[in-house]
């Protein structure tokens, strides 16, 4: 294993007897060049702008009625060089994929390509306009119908919706197209079944849809109960969400069984694909009797998020819910020219249950999935599925013997692998080892999350990350782990080098403060 | 008065045709500081072991279910100012809300202190 600093160098930090602050306080508030930055409301002037308007010169009578302000905006003015520091300095305090290891579970934060980045940038791409004439986007319509048929190749399903715009956005969309079908039939089912392994997300689309939610357990194993799940169906079950791989980190190797049993009780069975890198190149859900699935493109296909780009979750639908997908979609008619079924293509359109977003998807994140699927290849995507999980098992298997693994009984684990806070002593817990990670230059993993697990972490390394990347985590992990099994009262106290000391999440939580008072 | 308990952690005391319900002391402890309290509203009937409000903490939002099937007739209106009576006063001050009885045979279902004092121990 590599030591996580290997040349032994040491910062020279001077540390006060609490252990509070690593030298004297400046005058300023700024550590060297790390600069503390005050909020635009404190530096900005009425009186300074960073925008030369010409005098308004027309005294064009308004249409507002009296509508008007009167009173100004109370915004502050800014010059440009304080704007350009002002969002440069706090980037410099926000943390990446970009910067470093950022194993937060169930999120898949893996590198996003510069290739894709290059390839989204190209005028082509880059500048159309969704109004455009579809003769003058040819290319652009071409990319979304290419990309749609390697989401279908990969998934094994006959048809994809692109518009929707995120993983729950995607979830809504299966789900409406679930009810549409239940409905073109006159059936009208009232329930969703959510296992208790499934993401939070798809309770509450289901709710949202306005379905009444009812949870199905997990076996000890971490696994959806199927005796459960079969004994719950019935004429009024309309669909079955489960995520696989689970929450758990666990495949769900009964999809299959479960699927029949849902459609043979008349049922639709939802996947919820937010964890698909896993299984990517190595399973296809088609193959298990899944209906819709969502694929987050900003997780499986390296399209940046976390703050860094906008989500994009197209969904997979099986032969009985393709009809209802939304509006619009691409179709290539037998010249080989792309066009758009919209609303006015009546014949076309046919029973699709009406439209989720006022364009076609995110078309920069279309670009971004389909360059990233290209350049690796079918076999490619297939060794992405395989290091992902290899390194999570190793994590796993590397942490086991001194933190509580709950299902590192029940195989070999996906995607993620998942610890509880059950042997930490001294009143410590998973909170504590989150911040502790922080001090050692990770982002924490996922934590409290799934519910299923006390305490939970939950840690999803993806495949970008080298065996000697894993290996400095695990060192740190393992150290921090160390402390919380000891019951070290400093870990309480944790983060010590962050630009903030541990914040009161409480207090924020009860009393939130939601404007600037000046 | 007697007070029973579920293996969901809720307790509820009994007063003639009156039930009055909350978290124990030991579920606010696993909870966290409590950040927000969703209570029924008042006329919802409620079916003995299915949701009937919603706790949310620092570290997570948790349903509350019914010890016992019934109507609520009072909710708690401290509870929306002030959520951290669940932590300091979970069995007295941070009740959540008052109930019928629709079937008084429920209750034998449930655990008395003693049970619910060896219930917890063994978890």
């Amino acid at each position: 294993m590599n030591a996580p600093n290997q040349s032994g160098w040491k910062p020279a930090m001077i540390v006060s007897e609490d252990g509070m602050h690593s030298g004297p306080q400046t005058t300023t508030g700024n550590r060297a060049l790390m600069l503390e930055e005050p909020l635009l409301f404190e530096i900005g002037r009425a009186e300074v702008t960073g925008v030369d308007l010409p005098p308004v010169d027309v005294n064009a009578p308004t249409r507002l009625a009296g509508l008007a302000r009167s009173e100004p905006l109370g915004l502050v003015g800014l010059t440009e060089p304080e704007t350009v520091r002002h969002y440069t300095r706090l980037s410099r305090q926000n943390y990446g994929i970009d910067l470093g290891f950022f194993p937060l579970g169930s999120c898949t934060m893996k590198h996003n390509p510069r290739l894709n980045e290059k390839i989204a940038r190209l005028p082509g791409f880059a500048d159309v306009h969704p109004l455009s004439p579809q003769n003058a986007v040819q290319g652009a319509l071409e990319v979304i119908s290419e990309l749609g048929g390697w989401l279908c190749t990969l998934t094994g399903m006959p048809a994809v919706a692109m518009s929707p715009k995120a993983g729950a956005h995607g979830e809504l969309c299966g789900i409406l197209a679930i009810r549409a079908a239940h409905e073109a039939r006159g059936d009208a089912r009232e329930v969703v079944l959510v296992p208790e392994s499934a993401h939070g997300t798809n309770p509450a689309t289901a709710a949202f849809a306005n379905y009444r939610v009812e949870d199905i357990p997990a076996t000890p194993e971490g696994r959806v109960d199927v005796e459960a799940l079969k004994a719950r169906l019935g004429p009024d079950v309309a669909a079955v969400m489960i995520t696989n791989p689970n929450t758990c980190g666990l495949f769900e190797k009964d999809f299959r069984e479960i699927a029949d049993a849902v459609h043979e009780a008349g049922g639709y069975v939802y996947c919820d694909g937010a964890n698909f890198n896993a299984i990517v190149g190595k399973v296809r859900p088609g193959d298990l009797g899944v209906d819709a699935m969502h694929i987050n493109l900003h997780k499986t296909f390296s399209t940046p998020h976390g703050g860094g780009g906008p989500g994009s979750g197209p969904v997979v639908l099986s032969e009985a819910l393709a009809p209802f997908a939304p509006l619009p979609f691409v179709r290539k008619d037998d010249a080989g020219t792309f066009y758009l079924v919209e609303e006015e293509n009546r014949e076309e359109r046919g029973p699709s249950f009406g439209r989720m977003t006022a364009f076609h998807g995110q078309m920069g994140m279309f670009t971004r999935a389909l360059t990233y699927m290209l350049s690796h290849g079918a076999d490619g995507l297939k060794q992405v599925a395989e290091d992902a999980v290899l390194n999570a098992n190793y994590i796993l298997r590397s942490m086991e013997d001194i933190l509580h693994a709950p299902f590192a009984g029940s195989g070999p684990c996906m995607h993620e692998a998942l610890f509880g806070d059950k042997d930490f002593t001294g009143g410590l817990s998973t909170l504590d080892v989150a911040k502790g990670l922080i001090d050692e230059g990770y982002h924490p993993m996922t934590v409290y999350f799934p519910l299923v697990v006390h305490g939970a972490m939950l840690v999803e390394p993806t495949e970008t990350e080298s065996k000697a990347a894993i290996d400095q985590f695990i060192t740190a992990f393992r150290a921090v782990v160390e402390r919380a099994l000891a019951g070290d009262e400093g870990l309480k106290q944790a983060p010590y080098y962050a630009p903030r000391r541990r914040l009161d999440e409480t207090a924020a939580a009860r009393k939130p403060k939601l404007a600037f008072e000046g | 008065m007697p007070r029973y308990f579920t293996d969901e952690h809720e307790w509820i005391d009994v007063d003639g045709d009156v039930a009055t319900v909350g978290i124990t002391d030991y579920a606010q402890g696993q909870l966290g500081d409590i950040v927000f309290v969703e209570l029924p509203a008042v006329g919802t009937a409620i079916e003995a072991g299915k949701d009937a409000a919603v706790v949310e903490s620092v570290k997570a939002a948790s349903d509350v279910y019914a010890p016992i099937t019934g109507e609520v007739t009072e909710v708690n209106p401290a509870l929306e100012e002030d959520p951290a009576l669940v932590n300091s006063a979970p069995e007295s001050d941070g009740w959540f809300f008052r109930m019928t009885m629709a079937d008084s045979s429920q209750l034998e279902g449930l655990m008395d202190d003693a049970a619910y004092k060896d219930f917890v121990a063994s978890l």
